[in-house]
């Protein structure tokens, strides 16, 4: 579905990732972990659009997408739940909803609506709140239902754990176990290993801007390098 | 406007009340309430049109985050465009606002997405400075196509109106009071009904985001840029009857519409079109008590009173 092969991309020259390659299946949960500075986020920038690799290639159910505008990713369905939410902190819930659905899901976006204030109740009741008033936790949730709203074939979630209090942690895991229980592509990008990996079919280790493991996540949790450098065991 | 002209002198028939009056020690000239509340309203129909200007600004800034220097000067080469329109064609200046707002609105995304946004590689002090560099370029080519002189568009119903009673409105007045307030309030239906117009919104505050959902953010700012200068088409085509243009013509207006937009608050439209209407009256009754000359400070004045209490202008936001 997703595929990307010898990725090398960075900032103003200086190169971050140095040959990134991964893929993602059909249906799938794939983690990619690693700490701060590892490349995760620059990983996703490039993967969505926002930056144009230097090198290498990436695909999405076939089609060529390396280099693409970020409204050509988006229409794809190629959709990122971006580190630090992103929401319109001028608008209304409803409205950063409505705007989810800009580019791609415009047709179905009153369907899309009640979809997701099926999955976050709590959305619904904060309609005409504005964005920026609302706490970490509905941030977090508002910018996962304005990704539901893009009609996503695979969904990017960048740190969706980062910040929240440990109920909520547990609760965003939940959450993404049910996504995926509807069937959705979900890429999780976390620092947060243990839960990611107990929820991902697969996983990636990224470490100084390249894959340092990967393999099934219930072997990855075995793995004596990753115990002791990121669990202290 | 000559309205301050007009209601300078005390109507005949109505009494000034007292003889002098002083403040700070300045004596003042006396009015009856009538003729200071007919100045009152002659400076809302200035004010309507000081907001019009001001709108496409504080939309501009609100977006872009930028200071658009041209702004003046794209008033004044729309209100020339009204005035060839006229004298060339013979199209009422009202009409013209068909042809100059379309208009208006193509030649600003152009501008954007042409020059600005290429020159400027998204950076901020670069920008300031192309439209600042594109100010003088219009400004200097309106000096040779057309010289300094001043051109006025003759209607034939200017000087018709309606008797308020204390005041006489001439029909560009009304017409500048309606225009304005109907624009305004399309403007906000477009905001906050339409994708786009929640688009520009989103852009203005969290462009990353936007992207993230497939937002084309130099599409979105050029369209702000357009519908700004689209905003100055309008108002080129409510003062026309009423100003004559020259070429330095934008400056009056520019430097006003930037007190009122500050006034207001950076990027509110109800702080445009309220900063507008306040400045508006003032101006006239700072005309009508210390003439037309040292009635302009009043605009400083007040501008500075209330920044005073609320540095972020009246209905701005602090900044996150």
């Amino acid at each position: 579905m997703l595929e990307v092969r010898d990725l090398h991309a960075g900032y103003d020259g200086v190169e971050v990732l140095h040959g990134i390659s991964l893929q993602v299946k059909p249906g799938e949960i794939v983690a990619v972990l690693g700490s701060n500075g590892a490349g995760k986020s620059t990983l996703n920038n490039n993967i969505s659009g926002l930056y144009r690799p230097f090198a290498g290639a990436i695909a999405f159910e076939g089609t060529d997408i390396t280099g693409a505008s970020s409204e050509r990713v988006v229409e794809l369905g190629l959709v990122q739940v971006p580190e630090g939410r992103c929401v319109f902190p001028n608008m209304t819930v409803r409205e950063n909803l409505e705007l989810g659905g800009y580019r791609r899901g415009r047709e179905h976006r009153a369907q899309n609506l009640e979809r997701v204030t099926e999955v976050f109740p709590r959305l619904e009741e904060r309609f005409a709140q504005l964005a920026g008033t609302l706490s970490g936790g509905e941030q977090q949730m508002l910018a996962i239902g304005r990704g539901i709203m893009t009609e996503p074939r695979l969904l990017i979630l960048d740190e969706p754990s980062l910040g929240l209090s440990p109920i909520l942690v547990d609760e965003m895991f939940a959450l993404i176990r049910q996504l995926h229980g509807q069937g959705l592509a979900i890429l999780l990008v976390e620092q947060n290993v243990v839960q990611s990996l107990t929820l991902a079919d697969r996983a990636y280790v990224m470490e100084n801007g390249t894959i340092a493991l990967s393999g099934m996540a219930a072997s990855l949790l075995e793995n004596p390098d990753l115990k002791r450098s990121y669990l202290g065991m | 406007m000559d309205g301050a002209a007009a209601t300078a002198v005390p109507s005949a028939g109505l009494l000034p009340f007292g003889d002098k009056m002083e403040f700070l020690g300045i004596d003042l000239p006396s009015y009856s309430w009538a003729t200071v509340f007919g100045s009152a309203i002659s400076g809302v129909f200035l004010g309507a049109v000081y907001a019009l200007v001001a709108l496409g600004l504080t939309l501009i800034y609100g977006v872009l985050h930028i200071i658009n220097f041209a702004h003046g000067s794209l008033l004044m080469l729309a209100m020339f465009a009204v005035y060839f329109l006229w004298k060339l064609l013979g199209i009422d200046p009202y009409v013209a606002m068909l042809i100059v707002v379309p208009g208006g609105f193509l030649f600003g995304y152009g501008l954007q997405r042409l020059i600005i946004g290429q020159s400027s590689h998204g950076r901020d002090e670069i920008i300031l400075l192309v439209t600042l560099g594109i100010a003088i370029v219009i400004e200097n080519a309106a000096l040779f196509a057309f010289s300094a002189d001043e051109r006025l568009v003759q209607v034939p119903y200017d000087m018709d109106g309606i008797d308020l009673g204390v005041t006489y409105a001439v029909y560009p007045e009304l017409a500048a009071l309606g225009g304005s307030l109907l624009i305004t309030l399309l403007l906000w239906l477009f905001m906050t009904r339409t994708d786009t117009g929640k688009a520009i919104r989103a852009v203005a505050k969290e462009r990353r985001g936007a992207r993230l959902v497939g937002i084309n953010v130099d599409h979105i700012f050029a369209i702000s840029f357009g519908i700004g200068t689209a905003c100055v088409a309008a108002a080129a085509s409510l003062l026309a009857a009423t100003y004559p243009v020259h070429p330095q013509f934008g400056y009056l207006f520019v430097l006003i519409a930037f007190t009122i937009v500050v006034l207001g608050g950076m990027g509110s439209f109800v702080g445009a079109l309220v900063g507008g209407f306040i400045i508006g009256i003032t101006e006239q009754l700072g005309r009508l008590y210390l003439g037309e000359s040292l009635g302009l400070i009043t605009i400083s004045a007040i501008f500075i009173l209330i920044l005073l209490f609320r540095p972020t202008g009246l209905f701005g936001q602090r900044v996150r």
